[in-house]
């Protein structure tokens, strides 16, 4: 609506560059990750191979990239189920109203915000003074909810706000019980944003790092293990860390973006949110 | 089959549902948040030996803190990354979202462009530091690509594990945040106060700084937060890409805490550097 004009012309260079800017590093270590055995850190590709994949799988020469993996995979599968069970229900009953929920909210709000060093030192401290000891699957299972329940309590709340009550007044006409009308009704509705807060509570799991750092336990998670990596490995081996991790990131995010269209195909194109949803 | 449950049953029932779906947010947050950050205020005040903090109630921690020049260096070179990133992933922000608000006319390809900004977020944010390295280096991309075209002979060393780096890793990283409240509060300006603007002779720059700058208070309010929260918590950039020159807050934190097995200066220092 607004006419084209230099500043047009200039917004789409900048918007160009700016994506460039976003995904140009990650598209380099990606190719870089090929290096052969003699290649360095940068610029040439010396005879492309294999090599530092192979190399990352060999325990003794990169730390425990297969343990941490497993960890951190098993732990972002345990946060997105519980995160997505806790943010729902907490979704509906902001939308219903009761006394404290403005304090709710803003508590929310606060775990999003407080620096992430902060929460993770008072949960190891937490655990260390109550003598329960730290570990990647009860103190930083707590840390990371901390983090991924704040994006799942938002999406649902702005997905709560849009549904229409109509639908599920109707069903209740109907003579459909509440759970009725949850699972035939609000259910189906709200699945694609479900299957959102899904993603969002795996991937920010998998990828988390500064709350975990102090109350990870005796055994890294992935990104610990990276940070730690970057202190003595100066190989191309953390390029092909790097470029694995990126490619598990956006498998699990190409997998959640089918489920979400072929949920929202199935409620007729989430016609029944006021508006199509944007927070993916 | 069952009797229905009687009404004044079902009122109750009604009423206390809200809390029960709340109850597990409210645990969760209480036992992992509330308490945590208040046992940092508690310990503060404690007393320590090298080995364990003890009980006790004592300020010298505060007094100390506050008496370290080091501290006080560490705290204004923090809030000069803030301000720095705060502008630069402000500007950047504000016209990435303006572009794909009001120049991006198809639906799908808004939506494209938008998941495009955001699908890096969800991907490890240190693997995305270290992608900085090929291009930083002294023997880097951008170094060779300034030799060949003999704007430098030699290689500039400021690029990487420098404060130049440290702020161009937060912009990578953080800009993002600005950009999402930023286009919701574009999106949800309506549509005529701009056809008004035009109808009125607004140029396409009037349009931008007049009309929608104004009405996006809110999006840079809450971009800023983030920003804010994040730059002053942040360690590890700054230490991957600070390359031990530059000093920061969070660092400091967790340096305190790495030296000595988790003694009260570190929780004192991060109370005060972040109320």
């Amino acid at each position: 609506m607004i006419r084209h004009s230099p500043l047009s012309r200039a917004l789409q260079i900048l918007m160009g560059l700016f994506l460039l800017f976003l995904y140009g590093p990650t598209i380099t270590i990606l190719i870089l990750s090929f290096q052969g055995p003699q290649g360095g850190l940068t610029f040439p590709l010396k005879d492309a191979s294999l090599h530092w994949f192979a190399s990352l799988f060999e325990v003794q020469r990169v730390g425990d990239f297969g343990g941490s993996l497993k960890r951190s995979l098993i732990l972002a599968v345990l946060v997105m189920f519980v995160n997505v069970l806790i943010a729902v229900p907490a979704g509906m009953a902001l939308r219903k109203g009761f006394r404290g929920a403005r304090t709710l909210f803003w508590l929310t709000i606060a775990s999003l915000i407080v620096p992430s060093i902060l929460v993770s030192l008072g949960i190891g401290l937490l655990f260390s003074q109550t003598g329960l000891g730290t570990s990647w699957y009860t103190s930083a299972f707590g840390a990371h909810l901390t983090w991924t329940l704040p994006f799942g309590v938002l999406i649902m709340i702005g997905v709560f706000a849009r549904l229409n009550p109509a639908y599920e007044e109707a069903a209740v006409d109907a003579g459909a019980t509440r759970w009725q009308t949850f699972r035939h009704v609000t259910f189906p509705i709200i699945l694609p944003n479900v299957v959102g807060v899904m993603l969002f509570g795996f991937s920010l799991s998998y990828d988390e790092m500064p709350r975990t750092v102090l109350a990870g336990g005796a055994y890294n998670t992935l990104p610990l293990e990276i940070y730690a990596m970057t202190n003595n490995v100066t190989t191309p081996v953390l390029y092909a860390l790097g470029s694995l991790t990126t490619l598990v990131s956006f498998a699990v995010i190409a997998t959640a973006l089918v489920l979400m269209s072929i949920a929202r195909r199935r409620t007729g194109g989430g016609a029944a949110l006021s508006k199509p949803s944007e927070e993916t | 089959m069952r009797a229905a449950p009687s009404p004044s049953l079902h009122g109750r029932f009604d009423r206390l549902l809200p809390y029960l779906q709340i109850a597990p947010l409210a645990l969760v947050l209480f036992v992992f948040l509330l308490i945590p950050l208040a046992l940092i205020v508690v310990v503060s005040f404690w007393d320590y030996d090298s080995f364990r903090v003890i009980p006790a109630f004592v300020t010298f921690n505060y007094t100390e803190m506050l008496g370290s020049p080091t501290i006080w260096r560490t705290m204004w070179s923090t809030v000069q990354f803030t301000l720095i990133t705060l502008a630069i992933t402000g500007a950047l922000g504000f016209a990435v979202a303006y572009y794909i608000a009001f120049y991006v006319r198809s639906p799908v390809m808004k939506t494209i462009f938008f998941m495009a900004c955001t699908i890096p977020f969800l991907t490890s944010n240190i693997i995305r530091m270290i992608s900085w390295v090929p291009f930083l280096g002294r023997n880097g991309l951008i170094n060779s690509m300034l030799m060949d075209i003999g704007l430098t002979a030699e290689p500039l060393d400021f690029l990487l594990y420098s404060r130049f780096a440290v702020v161009l890793v937060y912009v990578y990283l953080f800009t993002l945040f600005m950009v999402t409240p930023l286009f919701n509060a574009m999106s949800r300006i309506d549509r005529s106060i701009i056809e008004a603007a035009v109808d009125a002779g607004a140029s396409p720059l009037q349009i931008m700084f007049r009309v929608v700058l104004p009405l996006t208070k809110t999006g840079f309010a809450i971009g800023s937060v983030f920003v804010i929260t994040l730059v002053m918590g942040d360690f590890v950039t700054v230490r991957l890409m600070g390359g031990g020159q530059s000093a920061s807050t969070g660092l400091l934190i967790t340096n305190q805490i790495s030296c000595c097995n988790i003694l009260p200066p570190a929780p004192m220092r991060s109370c005060s550097s972040s109320w």
